[in-house]
């Protein structure tokens, strides 16, 4: 993974010096609450219901054993002992001080870490496929290409007062993990006419209160090109992002009301000048950053692993986790293993200062000291030996992160909702968790198959709701939480926006109404068929009946 | 309002002059737009600098043909949020060409004055002599960059490489 | 006219505090002051926006609440989870101090 040198260290050890003293002057009262804002959430800082809230970055999901410990320790010292992993593959503390926070960001910094544009009218952290590097599908690995984003992106005098806050993704596989089409930029490495590698450039695909499946307005750009062509996008949004409306910031909205033509015609008016400029880096630096991600010591190991197989056949229950939970490897016999933070009942994406450091030990044991962050809120050791599974599997189960449940309809996303969030209309952990103690059993679970759940607790959609296969979105219904259902969302190469199936149900209602649609989905269903094509097949319309037939 | 220049307070010898107002015989004034627009000749028949002073909707492209008129540019933050003059001023430098002063006026606020070197900035109207004392720890707290701007500062990825080929 | 306490974030540590009799900051609701009429409310407000300034804490707003048997309890879903902590953490807030 990529390790700081003097440059990167000296940027986040001056930023927690800036930060100390901006907190000092907000202390001292030489900075209102209006001016601190801004500052503090370029730092990650957010007010919330019950206290302040610390978001951390991790760059495009990727950590070390090392800072998987810092980030426990800092769960200990500094707030009430767990964290909170979050869809944009970042970790949030729901209990920091604000007199902590620049001890925070030091202990950060000396692993190489930050709360740099976790939040504010900034670029964020750059997302990226969860399985980069070792997926079997893809490409070329686009951690090389987040990082030099991230760079890029850090601190960037012209954009750091943006309409509103910039997300990119980036894959550098044709199976979309990191919901590209649902970015500010997506982009998507591809392979032009002679074999060389570059990217499908998409513009304004989002969530929140209208969301968009972006567009794309370029099928191939040279690699050569990329921050050429993301800073020509960047200067025609900062001009004429819309500044007017807090809720038609975003460059979606641009987008849609300029079209996606003019916008692609603009952007590449703008790049004309730019390009072959300062912006392209130098292959050395290309070359640098990407020895940073070059495979780790693999050994040779056999394809088929019979040892393996065996304890398959011995051992059900591991068997359903093996089936369920991991991921095929690009090279013969490692695997991806996907850890669950979705035990039955639980909190999506929460996990203890101890769980934190059972998995750093388990990075360092079988995955080479790294972890990944999902953004489906689990946890991935990306580089097991497919013989290290079975003793891997049992250590996972002894910390409850071996819930065979991958994909399946307790593997849930939600948003803190009402529990934390001051934004927010209704809760959503507790849906998540009545649904999970719902269909607790595990059999029904991978009969029902591929059906994902995704829970907002507001219009913000940090919940992503509308791309779940079932969506559900809180609504304050006169001081009553009140759920809205939507079916066929999809987050993946076949990105699309679910659609509302009708009325809102009360909070009572909603695990039964989420009931009724899975029952409805095994009735129809032919050979096979996920819950989303099911859907796509028959429509919102059986679904709709059986919902409201006692209406 | 006190002007800041490379960290120094300086005489500003240029008034602002609001639309609805006459301007003055002589001495340096900095006008509108719409001004600039509808009184070109007038204005150009002054005989004194002329500054001309954009609103953060009015992109620098509606003067380019005339920049060599002006000897300010002075680009306005409404709020401090509103971040298209770094755009504008970049713009002034790189796409333009411009030499003469591109001042920053409205919300300038201490925590973006960085910012604003780095696009081009080089005159600041900030809204008390305290910023003075502010500047230069505000101008130096942040030492590296990591990518090309309208200063002088190398971005890192090329001060790696300048590094490692003396090396 | 609705009975009114005024609420905000302490700032050094963002614990959730309400506006008491005599001017200070409490962690319990039940230590608001209530406010029953347009002046008292304005009074109330100043008094926050005063120690806002200093400052004390952060964003001080009002919220309703109804009060029986001089228990104050606020009348928004969002405030009675403000004021007890969350739901799904029993052991944080002042849920937990009330056993
Ligand atoms: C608890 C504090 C949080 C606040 C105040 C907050 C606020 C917001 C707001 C205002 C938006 C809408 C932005 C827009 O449409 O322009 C948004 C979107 C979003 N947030 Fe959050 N959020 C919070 C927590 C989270 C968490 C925990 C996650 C991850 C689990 C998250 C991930 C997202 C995502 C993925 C989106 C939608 C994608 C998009 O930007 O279009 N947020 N958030
Ligand atoms: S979706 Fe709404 S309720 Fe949920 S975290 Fe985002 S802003 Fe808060």
């Amino acid at each position: 993974m990529y390790r700081y040198d003097e440059y990167d260290q000296t940027l986040v050890d001056e930023r927690v010096r800036q930060f100390r003293g901006q907190v000092a002057r907000r202390l001292a009262g030489e900075l209102t609450e209006d001016e601190f804002k801004p500052l503090r959430l370029m730092n990650g800082l957010y007010l919330q219901l019950h206290a302040y809230m610390l978001r951390v970055a991790i760059p495009y999901g990727l950590l070390s054993a090392v800072q998987m410990r810092k980030l426990a320790h800092i769960a200990r010292r500094y707030d009430r002992g767990y964290g909170h992993f979050t869809t944009r593959q970042n970790i949030q503390y729901n209990w920091p001080k604000l007199e902590d926070t620049p001890d925070i960001l030091a202990e950060l910094a000396s692993v190489e870490m930050h709360a740099i544009q976790t939040s504010g009218n900034s670029f964020r952290n750059t997302t990226t496929d969860q399985y980069a590097g070792v997926a079997a599908d893809e490409i070329e690995d686009p951690r090389v290409y987040c990082e030099i984003i991230r760079q890029w992106s850090t601190l960037h005098p012209e954009f750091s007062f943006l309409p509103r806050k910039f997300k990119i993704a980036v894959t550098g596989a044709p199976n979309d993990r990191a919901a590209v089409r649902l970015h500010d930029i997506g982009l998507i490495m591809r392979r032009g006419d002679a074999g060389e590698t570059g990217f499908e450039v998409i513009v304004g695909g989002g969530q929140g209160r209208t969301p968009f499946v972006g567009p794309t307005i370029r099928e191939f750009l040279p690699k050569k090109h990329l921050l050429s062509y993301l800073e020509a996008i960047m200067r025609v949004y900062n001009q004429l992002g819309r500044r007017d409306n807090l809720f038609k910031a975003r460059i979606k909205i641009l987008v849609h009301e300029v079209g996606a033509e003019k916008i692609t015609e603009m952007v590449e008016e703008e790049w004309r000048h730019i390009k072959d400029g300062a912006l392209d880096l130098p292959k050395e630096e290309v070359e640098r950053i990407r020895a940073h991600f070059a495979p780790p010591p693999y050994e040779t190991l056999a394809a088929a692993q019979p040892a393996f197989e065996e304890k398959k056949r011995a051992d059900g229950a591991f068997a359903t986790w093996a089936d369920t939970n991991v991921a095929a490897h690009k090279v013969p016999g490692y695997a991806i293993v996907n850890l669950s933070l979705k035990p039955v009942g639980g909190i999506p994406g929460d996990a203890t200062a101890d769980q934190m450091d059972a998995v750093a030990d388990l990075a360092e044991h079988y995955s080479f000291g790294e972890i990944r962050v999902t953004h489906e809120q689990n946890l991935v050791l990306g580089d097991v030996r497919r013989t290290d599974l079975h003793a891997l599997w049992r250590k996972l189960r002894d910390i409850g992160m071996a819930t065979p449940n991958l994909g399946l309809i307790s593997d849930i996303i939600a948003c803190p909702g009402l529990d934390y969030c001051g934004l927010a209309n209704a809760r959503s952990i507790p849906v998540a968790q009545r649904i999970s103690n719902r269909f607790a059993d595990l059999k029904r679970q991978h009969d029902i198959g591929e059906l994902k759940i995704k829970i907002s607790g507001c219009i913000n959609a940090c919940g992503h709701h509308h791309v779940g296969h079932i969506g559900i979105l809180g609504l304050d219904r006169k001081g009553e939480e009140y759920y809205q259902i939507t079916l066929g969302g999809s987050a993946d190469q076949d990105a699309a926006i679910g659609k509302i199936v009708g009325p809102a149900f009360s909070s009572e209602a909603v695990v039964d109404a989420v009931e009724t649609v899975v029952n409805t989905y095994v009735e129809l269903r032919q050979n096979g068929e996920r819950f989303v094509d099911t859907y796509r097949r028959v429509g919102k319309e059986p679904f709709k009946e059986r919902l409201y037939a006692a209406a | 309002m006190p002007l800041l220049r490379d960290g120094a307070l300086v005489d500003d010898p240029w008034v602002t002059v609001d639309d609805g107002t006459q301007l003055p015989m002589d001495g340096p004034a900095i006008v509108s737009l719409e001004r600039w627009q509808a009184h070109r000749d007038e204005l150009l028949g002054r005989n004194a600098p002329l500054g001309i002073r954009l609103k953060s909707d009015q992109p620098p492209a509606l003067i380019a043909d005339d920049l060599d008129r002006f000897a300010v540019v002075a680009l306005e933050f409404p709020v401090f949020r509103d971040g298209r003059a770094y755009s504008y001023a970049r713009l002034l430098r790189e796409r333009y060409g411009y030499r003469g002063e591109v001042r920053a006026v409205g919300e300038v606020l201490r925590d973006q004055f960085l910012f604003m070197l780095r696009c081009g900035f080089d005159a600041l109207e900030v809204r008390d002599e305290k910023a003075v004392d502010q500047w230069r720890e505000a101008v130096s707290e942040i030492s590296v960059v990591y990518q090309p701007a309208a200063d002088s500062q190398t971005p890192v990825w090329a001060l790696r490489h300048r590094r490692s080929a003396a090396e | 006219m609705a009975l009114q306490v005024v609420t905000a974030n302490r700032i050094g540590d963002g614990t959730v505090v309400y506006l008491t009799r005599v001017g200070g900051w409490s962690e319990r609701i039940t230590d608001g002051e209530v406010s029953r009429s347009d002046e008292e409310r304005d009074t109330l407000m100043a008094v926050a926006q005063a120690t806002a300034e200093i400052p004390e804490v952060v964003e001080p707003y009002l919220i309703d609440v109804v009060e029986e048997a001089g228990v104050i309890r606020p009348v928004r879903y969002r405030e009675a989870i403000r004021a007890q902590g969350p739901p799904v953490h029993p052991a944080f807030g002042q849920q937990a101090e009330e056993g």
